[in-house]
């Protein structure tokens, strides 16, 4: 506290909704957590690193940082691209495309799912097409990299649009004025001032890639060894009454929220500090 | 010299710029003079090369430009906000647009230093080449801007509200220096103010525009003495504007005559303009306007009188010399015009 300012006379209203805020936080969200890495260590660390070190979990693991590997990079450069026109450029359907990035957070991930069965399925629209070629998407990788890059599609250009759009055009006129190409520009200016933005665009994405459940469940087919994700995998363990080996592999995707929440949080400390220190 | 051609620029349904002629001389210091939404600023961005103009043509020393990008227009662009990079040193910043060049006309890494600092030696800053835009003051970003725009050594140097952003003092100073920086380096500039005090003062020309179409351009001497519509009068300088009938050559307000030296003008309707300076105290007799002083107050060398007019609610606004004594409020004055200007009512209009 300050020195010299009053002491802050602590109400029973403020009590109450301190008590009330903190205790919900308790029981919906740090129990929950807990009880996920006790369950995992019921038996003993033994038991949990056995569970982790199983082909089937170990091929879940590979499985979910390959769809991560493949959807984040691919958000980023969709991303980039669609808030640096939307906030750079004046062009028609401007809002629509807005509005467009947003579809996946209003839609439930088991509609994002089904829309790809119906599309590339066996029997989908493009299906004859697909079978012709012997290309299989649906229950297969490529599928759940499809349903994750569409769930997790608005992270990063939700998280740039704003902050593009607040730093205005300027920097970058100001730029190709003194004989930059576009891509100079974009390399030298415009990446340096949205950098802290980006990275957090990413790890919210990566977060949720590697989380996805509803759509990639929809798509993956459930096929042990092969198609099963993370999340998949921890389902289907914990419906066989693996409780140790279930909570232990949740307990890894636990772990990743935690570093997420981490990085995001030093991530957040510094962008302020970068641009209250950027004063203007 | 910089030609522009009747451009024209739309904006959705508003009309930024109508036909727009315009012509700059080299070695000129010309200002863009006029209210937000004059269209000034459309103006600069079209000669600079950072908008295009829908019709019309912008020539450098007679070679079409108007398509051409910012980038191989040569000129220098001061922004408003002066659009330092933050992430990078002032040096680097100066040095910024020695950086991009392609690659037969880099620079090496120890000559862009060198430039910059001599640049920054240039606009009295040698020593914060190692500081970021943020720990600078608004006057010192200003000359950090101004030094990054002449790096690429353009023929051309166009500002936007160069002073918009600063305090009085850091302003005035800045100004005088800027003025004297133009005439060292022998630069073509154009500024965009909305102060008319800044356009007088620095400038070699001043155009006058409104709703965008210029409305007189001129010498600052010109535009102050000699305003060709009723807009250029009002904007620049203090102006009192009455309404009078013009009768023979002799301007009446209310059935008085107020004013007689005019040549051959419209009879009927008109305004009749004169600045505060322009009026002496006579004894009451014909051909004066009589006020009601309403207060006085120094202004400078003189006594700023603010005083009501029969048959007028606006207040008029006259400078007395401060040798007499201060006028009273309640106290009477008759006021015999010197020097006004006429403009019928349908051109001011």
């Amino acid at each position: 506290m300050i020195a010299g300012s009053p002491p802050r006379r602590k109400t029973p209203a403020a009590i109450c909704l301190i008590g009330l805020a903190l205790g919900f936080l308790c029981i919906f969200l740090l129990l929950p957590l807990l009880t996920v890495f006790v369950e995992a260590l019921s038996k003993g660390l033994g038991p949990f690193l056995e569970a982790l070190a199983e082909p089937d979990a170990l091929s879940a693991i590979r499985l979910t940082l390959l769809v991560a590997a493949i959807a984040v990079p691919l958000n980023v450069a969709f991303g980039l691209a669609a808030s640096w026109a939307i906030a750079k450029f004046d062009f028609p359907g401007r809002s629509v495309l807005v509005t467009f990035i947003d579809l996946p957070f209003s839609v439930s991930p088991v509609v994002a799912g089904l829309v790809y069965i119906l599309l590339f399925g066996m029997n989908g629209l493009l299906g004859p097409v697909l079978r012709e070629y012997d290309i299989q998407i649906i229950f297969a990788v490529p599928g759940i990299v499809l349903a994750t890059v569409f769930v997790t599609f608005p992270f990063v250009a939700r998280e740039l649009i704003p902050l593009m759009q607040e730093q205005g055009r300027d920097d970058e006129e100001a730029a190709l004025s003194l004989g930059a190409t576009g891509f100079q520009t974009f390399c030298k200016v415009t990446l340096p001032n949205i950098r802290w933005g980006l990275l957090y665009g990413v790890l919210l994405c990566n977060a949720r890639a590697m989380g996805e459940f509803g759509a990639v469940s929809v798509v993956s087919g459930h096929l042990r060894g092969l198609t099963n994700t993370m999340p998949l995998h921890v389902e289907i363990l914990y419906n066989e009454y693996n409780f140790v080996a279930a909570f232990a592999v949740a307990s890894l995707l636990a772990l990743l929220a935690l570093v997420t929440l981490v990085v995001k949080t030093a991530l957040e400390w510094r962008f302020s500090y970068v641009r209250q220190g950027a004063g203007s | 010299m910089i030609t522009l051609e009747s451009i024209t620029k739309r904006f959705a349904t508003f009309e930024a710029l109508k036909s727009i002629d315009l012509k700059v001389r080299d070695g000129e210091f010309l200002a863009l003079l006029g209210p937000s939404g004059s269209g000034k600023t459309t103006l600069l961005r079209i000669i600079a090369g950072l908008a295009f103009p829908d019709a019309g043509r912008v020539r450098f020393e007679g070679e079409d430009v108007t398509h051409l990008a910012v980038a191989q227009r040569q000129v220098g662009f001061v922004f408003q906000h002066y659009a330092l990079f933050k992430h990078m040193t002032v040096a680097e910043n100066v040095g910024f647009g020695l950086s991009v060049r392609p690659r037969g006309q880099l620079p090496g890494k120890t000559e862009i230093r060198k430039r910059a600092l001599e640049l920054l030696d240039l606009v009295q800053l040698a020593d914060l080449g190692n500081r970021y835009p943020g720990q600078l003051s608004g006057g010192q970003r200003q000359r950090v801007a101004l030094a990054r725009a002449l790096a690429v050594e353009p023929k051309l140097l166009l500002l936007d509200e160069p002073f918009g952003a600063l305090d009085a003092k850091v302003r005035k100073d800045l100004r005088r220096w800027l003025r004297t920086l133009h005439e060292q380096m022998g630069l073509t500039s154009i500024f965009v103010t909305h102060d008319q005090d800044e356009a007088l003062e620095l400038a070699d020309r001043v155009a006058v525009m409104d709703h965008g179409v210029i409305e007189q351009v001129g010498t600052p001497d010109q535009i102050y003495m000699h305003p060709h519509s009723g807009f250029v009068s009002d904007f620049v300088g203090d102006t009192n504007s009455l309404p009078v009938d013009m009768v023979g050559g002799t301007a009446t307000f209310h059935g008085q005559s107020i004013f007689t030296h005019i040549g051959a003008l419209a009879e009927g309707a008109a305004r009749l303009d004169f600045r505060p300076h322009d009026v002496t105290i006579a004894d009451d007799s014909d051909g004066c306007l009589p006020i009601v002083v309403s207060a006085a107050y120094r202004k400078g060398g003189v006594w700023r009188v603010e005083g009501q007019l029969a048959g007028k609610a606006a207040p008029i606004e006259v400078d007395i010399d401060s040798g007499a004594p201060r006028p009273q409020p309640g106290q009477r004055l008759a006021l015999k015009i010197e020097r006004a200007q006429i403009f019928s009512r349908q051109a001011a209009a």
